[in-house]
C-alpha cells in the first residue's frame, strides 16, 4: 500500500509539474484582456456582412464619457475600459453607413456591466428583424439540419464519456475538457504553427488521443487501483476540469476565435429559409462515417467485443481472459481521440472558445441520460435524439434557453425512466 | 514584491465578508455530503436562489424588482430554496448517488443560464443581474458605511465590518443548528441511512424523508450563503454561481473534514486565506513586472489553476482533511 501510494504521488507531481510548467514556460499568448468592450458589428440584413465605420461612445455609471469604439473595415471594434463595473454605450445614428438600420431604431443606448478580466460584446443587433417575419415551416428543414449537426457532435464527444463510465463506473467531470483541447490543439497548429485547418485536425485528435490516455495513465489508473471512491474521482475530475479550463484560459484568451478556413463559404444550397455552406454537409458525412465505423468497431472487432465485455459486467470479463487494464487504456484513448474530433467539428460553426467543453459536457450528461448510462449505443442515440429535439426547440423558445431544454429533458427522464430509454433497468438499483 | 501588503491582503480576506458566505455555503453541503451523504454538486444552484430571491423581492420597482423589505425578501429566498431542494430531491434521490451528481449540476446550470438568459432579463437582469436592493441592510449598520475601521496594519470598510458581523453570527447559528440536530435522534438516524440505508429502513425509518429534509436544510443554508454573497456585493448576478462556486464550498468542507461541526468554517477560512494569498501574489508580481510580458495580462487566472490543483491534492492524498475521520467520509457512490 506503501508503495502504491508513493507511487501515486510521483505521478500526481509528474502531472502537476508538467501543469506548471505549461504554465510558465507559455508561448505568445495573445495580447489584449484586462476589461473592456470588444466585438464585431453584422448587419443581418445584407448575408451577414460587417457593418463598418460605427462609432459608440461609452460613458460610466455616473455618465462621464469614458471612451469611444469605432468599427473597422471588419465591423469589429474594441476599447479597454478602466476598471469592471457598470457603464453604458451610445449608438452614434449618425456614423451607420447608408441603408443599415438598427433593428429596433429607439434602441440607441445599452447599459451593461464588465466583470473583472471580460471583453464584452455589444448587442446591437442591425437589419431587419428576420426571426418575426419567417413562419416556423420555412425556419423547419434548416432547424432540423443544425439539430442533425449537433446531435451527432454530442453524440461523437460523449461516446468516451458513457464507455469511460461504463468500463470503471467513473463520471468524468473533465471530459469537456478533452473536447476543448482537440479544438484548441487544432487551432494553434492552424493559426500559430500556420498548418492548414485539416493536418492541424489529425495532428489534433492524435494529441488528444494521447492527453486521454496519458491522464489515464498519470492518473486515473493509479486512483483506480488504489480504491478511491467514486466520489473522490469525480470531485478530483472537476478539480482536473477547473485547473485545465484555467490553463486554457490563460494560454488562449476570453476570446472566441476562428480558424483560419472554411469559415466563410458560399453556400451549396438553399433549405427552407436557411444556407446550407458546404461544411455543414462534410461535417454531417464525416461524424456519420466516424460514428459508423465506432458502432462497427464494437460490434465486430475483438477489441470492441471486448469493451463491451468489460462494460457489461467487469469481473466477468476480466475472470474469462480478458486485459480489462488494456481495454480501459484503449477506451480512453478512443474516447479522448472522438472528443477531440467533436470539438473541432464544433469549433467549425462556432468558433473555438476556452470554455466550449464545459458547456457540451452537459449536453453530453442529459443525451446520455437519455440514452441510458453507461450504454454504448443507447448514449449515442440518446444525444443525437437530445441535441435535434434541442435545437428544434428553438423554433419555439429563444436560443439562450436552448440548453435549458436538455436540461429539463434529464431531470423529467430521471423522473420516470431513470434507466434510460435504451438503458436496463437494473443499472439504477 | 511589497510581502507586507500581500500578508495583509491575505489575513484580512480570510474571515472577510466572501469567505463567510463561502462557509455558509459550505456549511450547507457539510449537512448534505458529510451527515446524509448526498452528492450535491448544485449547492452555487441554492445560492444563487438565495440571492435573486432577495435581489428581485428587495429591489425598487425601477430596478424591476418588488421593493419589498429585507425580512421578505429573506423568506422568500429560503422558500425558493426549500422548493427547489424539493424539485431536486424528488426525482433524483431515488437513484445512485451518482445520479444526484448529475442531477443537482444540471439544475444548478439550469438556474445560471435561466437567470442570464435574454428572455426574462426584464425580471432578472439578464447577465449584467439585478443590484441595488441592500440599502436597507446597510442602513441598519451599526457602523459607518464608508469609514475605514483600524487595528494596527489591518483595516475593514465600515460596509464590509456590518456584512462580517451578521455573517459570522449567522455562521453560529448554522453551526449550533447542526451541532444539536446532529445529536438528536433525528441526526442519529440521518447518519445511519448514510452508512446503511437498508438496515436503517429495515428498522421502519422513512430513508427517503430523512435525505429530502437533509437537502432541504442544506439547501437553504446554501441559500444564506447566497444572501450575504449578494447583499455584500449589492449586486446578484448570475456567473457567480457557476459550478465552480460549488466545488469551492466542497474544498472548505473536505479540508476542514467532512461531517464536524466546526469543519466547514476552519476548512473555509484557511481555504480562503490560501486562495486568497494566491490572488494578492500573482497580483503584486504582475504590478512589479514580475510576470512575463506575455503572461502577465491572464494572471489572475493563476490562483484557478491553482485552486484546481489543490482540491485534487486534498481528496486524493488525504480525504478526510484536517479534523475528519477517514473512515466516515470513505462513502461509495453506489
Amino acid at each position: 500500500m506503501r508503495l502504491r501510494l508513493s507511487q501515486v504521488s510521483s505521478r500526481m507531481l509528474l502531472i502537476l509539474g508538467v501543469l506548471i510548467a505549461a504554465v510558465l514556460v507559455a508561448p505568445g499568448a495573445s495580447a489584449q484582456e484586462g476589461e473592456g468592450i470588444q466585438g464585431t458589428f453584422i448587419n443581418r440584413d445584407d448575408g451577414k456582412k460587417p457593418v463598418p465605420g460605427v462609432v459608440v461612445v461609452v460613458s460610466d455609471a455616473s455618465g462621464t464619457k469614458v471612451g469611444t469604439a469605432t468599427s473597422d473595415a471588419d465591423g469589429s471594434y474594441s476599447l479597454d475600459l478602466p476598471k469592471p463595473g457598470k457603464y453604458v454605450a451610445e449608438l452614434q445614428i449618425k456614423s451607420l453607413p447608408t441603408g443599415v438600420k438598427l433593428t429596433d431604431t429607439s434602441k440607441t443606448k445599452l447599459s451593461f456591466q464588465v466583470n473583472p478580466g471580460q471583453r464584452k460584446p455589444l448587442i446591437f443587433p442591425f437589419g431587419k428583424d428576420t426571426a418575426t417575419g419567417v413562419s416556423i415551416w420555412a425556419k423547419l428543414p434548416g432547424t432540423l439540419l443544425d439539430g442533425v449537426r449537433l446531435g451527432l457532435i454530442i453524440a461523437m464527444t460523449a461516446i468516451g464519456l458513457s464507455l469511460i463510465y461504463g468500463t470503471t463506473q467513473f463520471t468524468n467531470f473533465a471530459h469537456g475538457e478533452q473536447v476543448t483541447f482537440g479544438a484548441l490543439a487544432t487551432w494553434y497548429l492552424n493559426q500559430e504553427a500556420g498548418l492548414s485547418v485539416i493536418p492541424a485536425a489529425l495532428i489534433a485528435i492524435v494529441l488528444s488521443g494521447a492527453l486521454g490516455l496519458g491522464l489515464d495513465a498519470g492518473l486515473w489508473t493509479p486512483l483506480r487501483r488504489r480504491k478511491t471512491s467514486p466520489f473522490a474521482l469525480m470531485v478530483v475530475s472537476f478539480g482536473l476540469s477547473i485547473a485545465l479550463q484555467a490553463v486554457f484560459q490563460f494560454f488562449y484568451g476570453t476570446r472566441t476565435k476562428p480558424f483560419s478556413e472554411y469559415g466563410i463559404q458560399e453556400p451549396l444550397f438553399k433549405l427552407g429559409n436557411q444556407n446550407v455552406p458546404p461544411r455543414a454537409v462534410v461535417m454531417i458525412i464525416i461524424s456519420v462515417v466516424v460514428l459508423g465505423s465506432v458502432g462497427l468497431f464494437l460490434q465486430r472487432a475483438r477489441f470492441g467485443k471486448a469493451m463491451r465485455a468489460v462494460a457489461d459486467n467487469g469481473p466477468l470479463a476480466s475472470s474469462s481472459g480478458i486485459n480489462t487494464d488494456r481495454v480501459v487504456r484503449l477506451v480512453w484513448m478512443m474516447g479522448a481521440a472522438l472528443a477531440g474530433l467533436g470539438g473541432i467539428l464544433y469549433s467549425l460553426d462556432n468558433q473555438v472558445s476556452f470554455g466550449q467543453g464545459q458547456s457540451l459536457l452537459l449536453l453530453m450528461f442529459a443525451g446520455i441520460t437519455l440514452g441510458g448510462l453507461g450504454t454504448s449505443f443507447g448514449a449515442a442515440a440518446g444525444c443525437f435524439i437530445l441535441g435535434v429535439a434541442i435545437q428544434l426547440s428553438t423554433l419555439f423558445i429563444p436560443t439562450s434557453l436552448k440548453s435549458v431544454g436538455a436540461l429539463v429533458i434529464l431531470i423529467v427522464v430521471l423522473m420516470f425512466r431513470p434507466q434510460g430509454v435504451f438503458g436496463r433497468k437494473e443499472r439504477v438499483g | 514584491m511589497n510581502w507586507t501588503s500581500i500578508l495583509i491582503a491575505t489575513v484580512s480576506a480570510s474571515i472577510g465578508p466572501l469567505a463567510v458566505a463561502n462557509i455558509l455555503a459550505a456549511q450547507g453541503l457539510n449537512i448534505h455530503y458529510g451527515y446524509a451523504g448526498l452528492f450535491n454538486f448544485g449547492q452555487a444552484g441554492f445560492m444563487a436562489v438565495g440571492a435573486y430571491g432577495v435581489a428581485i423581492t428587495c429591489a425598487s420597482s425601477e430596478a424591476g424588482g418588488y421593493g419589498a423589505p429585507l425580512w421578505a425578501g429573506v423568506c422568500v429566498a429560503i422558500l425558493a430554496a426549500v422548493v427547489l431542494a424539493l424539485l431536486m430531491g424528488l426525482p433524483a434521490l431515488r437513484l445512485r448517488g451518482d445520479y444526484l451528481a448529475i442531477v443537482t449540476i444540471a439544475t444548478s446550470e439550469i438556474i445560471r443560464l435561466m437567470l442570464r438568459s435574454e428572455a426574462i432579463s426584464d425580471f432578472a437582469g439578464g447577465n449584467s443581474g439585478v443590484n441595488g436592493f441592500a440599502n436597507d441592510f446597510f442602513a441598519a449598520s451599526w457602523f459607518t458605511n464608508g469609514k475605514r475601521f483600524e487595528w494596527g496594519p489591518f483595516s475593514y470598510l465600515g460596509k464590509d465590518l456590518w456584512v462580517m458581523l451578521i455573517g459570522w453570527i449567522v455562521v453560529a447559528v448554522f453551526a449550533l443548528v447542526t451541532f444539536f440536530l446532529m445529536r438528536s435522534p433525528w441526526g442519529r438516524v440521518l447518519r445511519s441511512v448514510r452508512e446503511n440505508e437498508d438496515a436503517a429502513r429495515s428498522l421502519g425509518k422513512n430513508a427517503q424523508a430523512f435525505k429530502l429534509q437533509a437537502l432541504v436544510l442544506g439547501g437553504v443554508m446554501g441559500a444564506g450563503g447566497g444572501i450575504m454573497l449578494a447583499l455584500f456585493q449589492n449586486l446578484a448576478v448570475p456567473d457567480d454561481y457557476v459550478t465552480r462556486t460549488t466545488f469551492i464550498a466542497y474544498a472548505a468542507v473536505i479540508l476542514g473534514g467532512a461531517a464536524r461541526v466546526g469543519g466547514p468554517v476552519i476548512g473555509g477560512v484557511i481555504w480562503y486565506t490560501a486562495f486568497q494569498f494566491m490572488l494578492s501574489l500573482t497580483d503584486e508580481a504582475k504590478r512589479n513586472d514580475l510576470l512575463p510580458e506575455s503572461l502577465a495580462p491572464n494572471a489572475a487566472l493563476l490562483p484557478f489553476v491553482f485552486l484546481g490543483i489543490a482540491l485534487m491534492c486534498l481528496v486524493i492524498f488525504r480525504p478526510q482533511g484536517i479534523f475528519g475521520d477517514r473512515k466516515e467520509v470513505e462513502l461509495d457512490a453506489r
